[in-house]
């Protein structure tokens, strides 16, 4: 099929364009701090854009084995949950919300952290460990997910991004 | 609405050149598209899009690229090598639907 083309619009999907790159430093571990980046380097990836994450601190949870699955989100100290003050602390509150978050996410067809990360590495996402958070944590590789493209410090997170717009979770 | 002429025929697309009408699509135009943005089409790309046009037809939106990865033929590595870059929304072009709205 040959095609003429006059005056046609084509979307400009910006192949010829500058390669832009994005750079996620995850530092958190409750499950309401997890998603946010991850949809966004999801939504990055989708537009072709050379996505990194860089998991320290707490964001170690997401990547840890062990924790990886259980994530949680607590409604202490949250006033977005809209629930009164002394009501957030009680026995069994942090797992009801953690419960309603996964559900809601879940009907959205949003998948949990480890198929998300798995989803990532999928559309080429460079997923790292912070070295220092490595070693604080005492974390042998095999404790952490296998989609890890390496551990780094952060003088060596800094070069690889070079040029990427950076944002700090 | 702007229309454009895609191969030999007026079609309704929106500001960015997404056509907007579901049926004035034809497969024709769906090959005329595809060379517009440099993709051959094989069977395979066929499957996607056959998979993109049903799903439309039952959801009334058009499948992100999750969604395509997962109910769809393929998984996320191959849409990603038979649409290169920005499958999500070369697959919905060819496919003469929408951008994806979904997020994920």
């Amino acid at each position: 099929m040959t095609a003429t083309m006059t005056n046609t619009i084509v979307p400009d999907f910006g192949d010829d364009g500058p390669q832009r790159k994005l750079a996620f430093v995850c530092s958190k571990g409750s499950l309401d701090m997890a998603y946010p980046a991850l949809i966004m380097a999801s939504g990055a990836l989708e537009q072709g854009i050379e996505t990194h994450i860089f998991f320290t601190f707490w964001g170690m949870d997401m990547i840890n084995k062990s924790t990886m699955d259980h994530l949680h989100f607590s409604p202490v100290g949250n006033p977005a949950t809209h629930m009164p003050a002394a009501l957030a602390p009680m026995p069994g509150m942090q797992a009801i919300a953690t419960r309603r978050m996964k559900k809601s996410l879940e009907d959205l067809k949003v998948p949990d952290v480890p198929a998300f990360l798995e989803h990532l590495s999928d559309m080429g996402c460079h997923l790292w460990a912070c070295k220092m958070s490595v070693d604080m944590f005492d974390l042998e590789e095999e404790d952490m997910s296998p989609l890890l493209e390496g551990v780094l410090n952060v003088s060596d997170f800094i070069e690889i991004i070079d040029g990427a717009q950076t944002m700090l979770v | 609405m702007t229309t454009t002429t895609i191969g030999h025929k007026e079609v309704q697309v929106d500001a960015d050149g997404f056509m907007t009408e579901f049926e004035e699509w034809n497969k024709e135009l769906g090959e005329v598209m595809a060379g517009n943005i440099g993709i051959t089409l094989t069977d395979e790309h066929w499957e996607v899009v056959a998979f993109l046009r049903a799903d439309f037809a039952d959801k009334g939106v058009t499948p992100t690229l999750r969604r395509t990865a997962t109910e769809g033929p393929y998984p996320t590595k191959q849409l990603f090598q038979m649409f290169p870059k920005k499958p999500a929304r070369k697959m919905a072009y060819i496919a003469g639907l929408q951008k994806p709205i979904g997020c994920i």
